[in-house]
């Protein structure tokens, strides 16, 4: 019997439960690993070399050296992982997270200055049809 | 004996620690912010409590992917603060009341919640911002500290009833300790937040009042919400609320709210807070 995921309809939004945990382990120790400064310079000055040591696949390489988070989280990337990657690449948090919406980062900022995005019309993945 | 006189409940933002420690506190997009723990700050001056009890996540920083502990309780002497990629926070150390925590720890797992018992770990923003928020930026922090870490990075923390129930727990375990000390109880993160995805940036405002006013009242009514409610409706990082009752648990049924801010934003997130008071 498959498990109760009542969480996949909720739009724009992917939750970094077992199967996700399961794709992106190694993934997610890759971004890990950048907490230590003599990693992030390594990775820094050769990015595919750096990525190429550890087990992950092409396609997740890829989507790390074009920084689409998006597809990083598609692919098992969890975000507190991966926010090591926005640290390294010097960016904050409401850079990086701006970076996913599609919106520049300033119209992002002004929007949460403003209240931040409605959960109207974003609660289920129909109301976006 | 060893008494729960207050909760604290609080968002813990890195953006928050990182403009206090970069002295931006009285800029226009932050000073709102910091009114808004002006109240506090007096107050704990005046609690001056012996221990913080804090409950917060860790956020992939003492714990990666190797191992992932459900509830975790520090029972060291002293935790450093981490690198979380940007350098440590200029903040003290942490110094820990390892007998308390301890004696807790026994005392927790005998009444069926099985805690991950921590000797050394770092301790990141989710510990640290909230001690800046209520003490500013003093040389030591004037209290021991037991951190107290909750898994709500993979998939699925526990739920709401576990948490407020493991508070109850936890207030036995504070008051089966023989010394006099006055302990709080803090919980952290929150509010409405997403921080990943094209729905990024969500805020819900009406959820976040509500959740305020049920934690007050209604905590064991609130207990029941299922995880789907919070990130459906307070984005898929707000599901950290379900910490905050823990700390409602730890208390009275019947508190005395002194003090309730609410605020947006913090880069990506709803700030809230709350200082509820036992009356007993």
């Amino acid at each position: 019997m498959a498990l109760d995921k009542p969480y996949k309809d909720i739009p724009g939004t992917t939750v970094f439960d077992s199967t996700k945990a399961r794709e992106g382990y190694h993934l997610n120790q890759f971004f890990y690993s950048l907490m230590k400064a003599e990693n992030r310079e390594r990775f820094l000055l050769d990015e595919k070399a750096y990525l190429d040591e550890w087990s992950i696949s092409e396609e997740q390489k890829q989507a790390v050296l074009e920084r689409d988070y998006n597809r990083v989280i598609s692919l098992g990337g969890n975000v507190y992982f991966f926010g090591k990657l926005f640290f390294t690449d010097q960016q904050s948090f409401e850079i990086g997270a701006a970076s996913m919406t599609g919106m520049a980062t300033k119209e992002y900022r002004n929007m949460m200055i403003s209240g931040g995005r409605s959960v109207e019309g974003n609660r289920y993945v129909e109301e976006q049809d | 004996m060893a008494r729960i006189t207050a909760g604290v409940a609080t968002s813990h933002v890195p953006a928050i620690g990182a403009a206090v420690d970069l002295g931006k506190t009285q800029e226009d997009y932050w000073a709102p912010l910091f009114r808004g723990y002006e109240f506090s700050k007096q107050w704990i001056a005046d609690e001056k409590p012996d221990v913080i009890f804090l409950v917060y996540n860790d956020h992939a920083t003492a714990f990666d992917m190797k191992f992932i502990p459900t509830f975790a309780i520090g029972c060291g002497e002293r935790f450093n603060i981490a690198d979380e990629g940007w350098g440590p926070r200029p903040v003290p150390e942490v110094i820990g009341h390892p007998d308390l925590a301890w004696h807790m720890s026994q005392s927790i797992i005998q009444e069926d919640f099985d805690l991950t018992l921590i000797n050394e770990m770092e301790v990141d923003h989710g510990l640290t911002v909230p001690l800046t928020l209520m003490y500013g930026q003093p040389d030591a922090w004037p209290c021991r500290v037991i951190p107290f870490a909750v898994n709500v990075v993979l998939y699925p923390p526990p739920s709401g009833r576990r948490c407020y129930n493991l508070g109850k727990a936890i207030r036995r375990a504070v008051e089966s300790f023989d010394e006099d000390l006055n302990v709080q109880i803090w919980g952290t993160g929150g509010m409405s937040h997403q921080l990943q995805g094209p729905r990024a940036g969500l805020i819900n405002k009406e959820f976040d009042a509500e959740f305020l006013d049920r934690l007050v009242d209604d905590p064991d009514g609130l207990a029941a919400m299922p995880h789907i409610d919070y990130m459906r409706e307070a984005g898929s990082e707000g599901v950290e609320l379900v910490m905050w009752l823990i700390m409602r648990g730890a208390l009275d049924e019947n508190v005395n709210e002194r003090h309730r801010f609410y605020h947006v934003p913090a880069s990506n997130t709803a700030v809230g807070h709350l200082i509820l008071e036992n009356t007993s």
